[in-house]
């Protein structure tokens, strides 16, 4: 049994995906997350046994809504889907795309056969001639371990140059969208842009996605063309900082374990064993975070990397309010931060004392 | 974040109380406000599902679509939103008053007052926005006619929706902007969007805030559970118990928001507010008299000329909020002081009668020296205001250091009367403490756009007029 599989213990092991891969860089100085995902461990499972839930479900209502926009534009060989990638060709800001390959559905199947889809996924991509392939699915090595990738369906041939397609439920309201929904989905777009290439070569694989949505307040789809240039360098980046999960896993105690049979106090000890990094945007994106805030309470850093930056990166509040009272003595790096915390204090005591 | 608002936020963590962070109202808060929560159906593009709306916090109206996916049902809702709607919108254009415009050679009229709305959040400003743009060209003829009130409605959602984006102006308000901006939590901005922990911060303190993390929620979105455990099964057995389930739902939210109005109306009002809520009124008269003469809903997207212009008129009220919000705030005005755009010092000489006789004609120039210990980031020729003495000018002339901090001398001008001797008052005395800021309220004119027909090349050229 290898460390990884020690670590997670009996419990089917949790894939990651594009949205956790998005996810772990948006907080790459997570330890905890990292090695957590590397493992493979049920995160929900976790918090929930530890007494720290989180609540990250999805509403029917959006997950059928998103479903049956997907169906109508996969419905008869991708028609729809074809004319609206077509349409979005023909507008002056992209390149035109050239239609007429094939249809391949790769079909969605069971853990099992990972490894024969990939392979066909890898075949179908060689052979060159496809228009819209659905369901394939991409390998990445994320922190050493090999991940599968499950885009909604990728690519489409233009010329010599694939192109990822997103389908995404959310609305663009005259040529808007929300920009947390839209940078999101290019974050995604991007990890399997990187995965692409990784199997195909840089040359081969365009950096502008295809994202499908629905147009203003109908269903009916419009596509739009993104660059995610930006999105890929940042994820290059991040992920070979992760690269060294593997050490950090194989350097924790031997007791460690976050097995969800193993009584609390033991999975308490063990998460202690690895740092976390809390921000609160973590709240919205990581399924043990209610934990993580409830261990970083007292920290600056829990109440937003704004406020902890305007309070000279002190560490915690007690510090901060002794510097600004004058109770704490500055240690000589703090002496800048501290003369700027007295000064506000005596300011908004002054302004509040009238 | 500045550093002032951070140290409220430390205090507010360690007393497990809200801080305050403002010593008067930015806000006008109105004597009949209406309030509105909106509740839009997961998944669809604005789907309203529900709204609990009303002007008293005894008689809340619930409008809710038992089917949120039928079309119909949708257009009758926005209908008996309209019904709840527009006649309070509508009450305040009666009575008008003349204000004087070119410098009193000509007059305009206003109306004496003006509709407020307000929302729980931000989020809910964002849904009206949004259904303002999906009514406002209904069709009230045709395939799918909808009642000619809701076009209207769209157009009058739109018109709030896009005087809330104009900074200081409060038509449509939110609370969670509203509360945020006089109280400090102890905790992050991302949890002080959820209006009902904001809320018990505030009132109650940190582990009510905590308790109240867990809902009910403040809409417009709804808990996945709630729509996954409770919604779904009744919107699919088309129960007749869904008015009372939102009901409930929203109950808790419609009284935190009533009782929000009167924490604010507690504080005492910034001497700018009614400055601020005059410009509202001017807003809202012109559009009254928009959809009296000639109606067109607002265009789906601004052209290049009237987004520009838009842009600076955004800016300048930015701007313009930032320097009056200081002006009527100490506790604002300190952020300035910290960061050496503002000092406060004490009048150390002063020599009132001054006059400047090198000029075509002598002109009275007092001047005045002010010792001060805080640090003083302006320049000798810089020209600072004092909020005590808002249309007078202070020329820095010098700035000497001293033992413990610096000496300003100033010129001042302005603000005096018209006699070559000072109205007694006017010029600050020996001994005063005194306040001196690099912001002016002066007047920032608007930059010349071009006329729509003659948009540059670089701005896609003149809008192609549609049949």
């Amino acid at each position: 049994m290898s460390r990884v599989d020690q670590l997670r213990g009996p419990a089917p092991r949790k894939r990651h995906n594009a949205r956790t891969i998005a996810a772990l860089t948006g907080n790459p100085g997570c330890t905890r997350r990292a090695v957590l995902d590397a493992a493979g461990v049920d995160k929900p499972k976790l918090a929930e046994t530890i007494g720290f839930p989180g609540s990250f479900g999805q509403s029917r209502f959006a997950l059928a809504r998103g479903n049956a926009f997907e169906a109508m534009l996969k419905a008869d060989d991708c028609a729809l889907l074809r004319s609206v990638l077509a349409e979005a060709g023909s507008t002056p800001v992209s390149d035109s795309f050239v239609f007429g390959g094939s249809y391949e559905d790769l079909g969605e199947d069971s853990d099992d056969t990972l490894d024969a889809r990939h392979a066909r996924t890898r075949e179908a991509l060689a052979a060159g001639d496809i228009g819209l392939l659905d369901h394939p699915l991409l390998t990445l090595s994320v922190a050493g371990q090999t991940v599968y990738l499950e885009p909604d369906l990728i690519a489409a041939q233009r010329g010599d140059m694939l192109q990822v397609v997103e389908i995404k439920s959310f609305a663009i309201v005259d040529g808007q969208a929300d920009s947390a929904a839209v940078s999101s989905a290019a974050v995604q777009a991007a990890v399997y842009v990187l995965a692409l290439r990784r199997l195909l070569g840089d040359d081969r694989v365009s950096h502008e996605v295809v994202l499908v949505c629905p147009e203003n307040f109908s269903l009916q789809p419009v596509a739009v063309v993104l660059d995610v240039r930006k999105q890929l360098s940042t994820l290059r980046r991040q992920l070979s900082r992760l690269a060294s999960v593997s050490s950090l896993i194989d350097a924790l105690p031997p007791g460690v374990t976050f097995d969800v049979a193993q009584p609390v106090p033991a999975l308490l000890a063990s998460l202690a064993a690895v740092d976390a990094r809390y921000a609160p945007e973590c709240l919205s994106a990581c399924e043990l975070s209610v934990y993580c805030r409830h261990e970083a309470t007292g920290s600056t850093a829990a109440l937003g990397r704004p406020v902890r930056d305007a309070l000279g990166g002190v560490a915690t509040v007690d510090e901060a309010l002794g510097l600004a009272a004058g109770t704490v003595l500055p240690t000589p790096e703090q002496t800048e931060a501290a003369a700027l915390l007295a000064a506000a204090a005596r300011l908004r005591n002054e302004a509040l004392s009238r | 974040m500045s550093t002032l608002v951070a140290l409220a936020r430390a205090q507010a963590f360690a007393a497990g109380r809200a801080q305050p962070i403002a010593t008067v109202r930015h806000l006008h808060v109105h004597d009949e406000p209406m309030v509105l929560i909106p509740l839009a159906m997961a998944g669809e593009a604005n789907a309203p599902l529900a709204a609990m709306i009303g002007t008293s916090v005894s008689a809340p109206r619930l409008l809710v679509v038992s089917q949120p996916r039928n079309r119909d049902e949708r257009f009758a809702f926005t209908a008996a939103l309209a019904e709840e709607l527009l006649p309070y919108l509508e009450s305040f254009a009666t009575e008008t008053e003349a204000v004087p415009v070119d410098r009193g050679r000509d007059v305009r009229h206003r109306y004496v007052d003006a509709p407020q709305v307000w929302v729980p959040n931000p989020g809910g400003a964002d849904f009206l926005r949004l259904l303002g743009r999906s009514t406002r060209f209904r069709r009230t003829d045709g395939d799918h006619p909808v009642p000619p009130v809701v076009p209207l409605l769209g157009q009058w959602l739109t018109f709030l929706a896009s005087a809330a984006e104009m900074p200081g102006s409060a038509l449509l308000a939110n609370a969670v902007q509203a509360l945020g901006m006089h109280w400090a939590t102890g905790q992050s901005a991302a949890e002080d969007a959820q209006f009902g922990s904001l809320y018990a911060w505030i009132t109650a303190g940190a582990a009510a805030a905590r308790e109240a993390e867990r809902g009910p929620v403040a809409g417009p979105a709804t808990d996945p559970e709630f729509d996954n455990k409770v919604l779904a099964p009744l919107i699919t057995a088309s129960s007749p118990d869904l008015p009372e389930v939102i009901r409930d739902l929203l109950t808790p939210t419609w009284e935190r928001m009533w009782h929000s109005l009167d924490l604010l109306r507690s504080l005492p009002a910034g001497a700018r507010v009614a400055t601020r809520w005059d410009s509202d009124r001017d807003t809202y008269s012109a559009f009254v008299e928009h959809l009296a003469e000639d109606g067109a809903p607002q265009p789906r997207r601004d052209g290049a000329v009237a987004a520009a212009s838009r842009l600076q008129r955004l800016e300048n009220a930015a701007a313009r909020y930032a320097v009056q919000r200081a002006f009527d705030d100490p506790l604002v005005m300190a952020e300035y002081r910290l960061t050496g755009a503002a000092f406060g010092g004490v009048v150390t000489l002063a020599n009132p009668d001054r006059v400047d006789d090198s000029g075509k004609r002598p002109v009275l120039r007092p001047r005045i020296m002010v010792a001060t210990t805080e640090p003083v980031r302006v320049e000798a020729g810089a020209s600072l205001t004092s909020p005590a003495r808002p249309s007078q000018k202070a020329k820095v002339i010098s700035v000497t250091p001293t033992a413990d901090g610096c000496d300003v001398l100033l010129e001042l001008s302005g603000g005096m009367g018209r006699k070559l001797v000072a109205e007694p008052g006017s010029v600050p005395a020996v001994g005063e403490r005194i306040l001196l800021t690099t912001l002016s309220e002066a007047y920032r004119p608007g930059a010349a756009f071009p006329d729509p027909a003659e948009t540059p090349w670089t701005h896609g050229g003149p809008p192609v007029t549609s049949a």
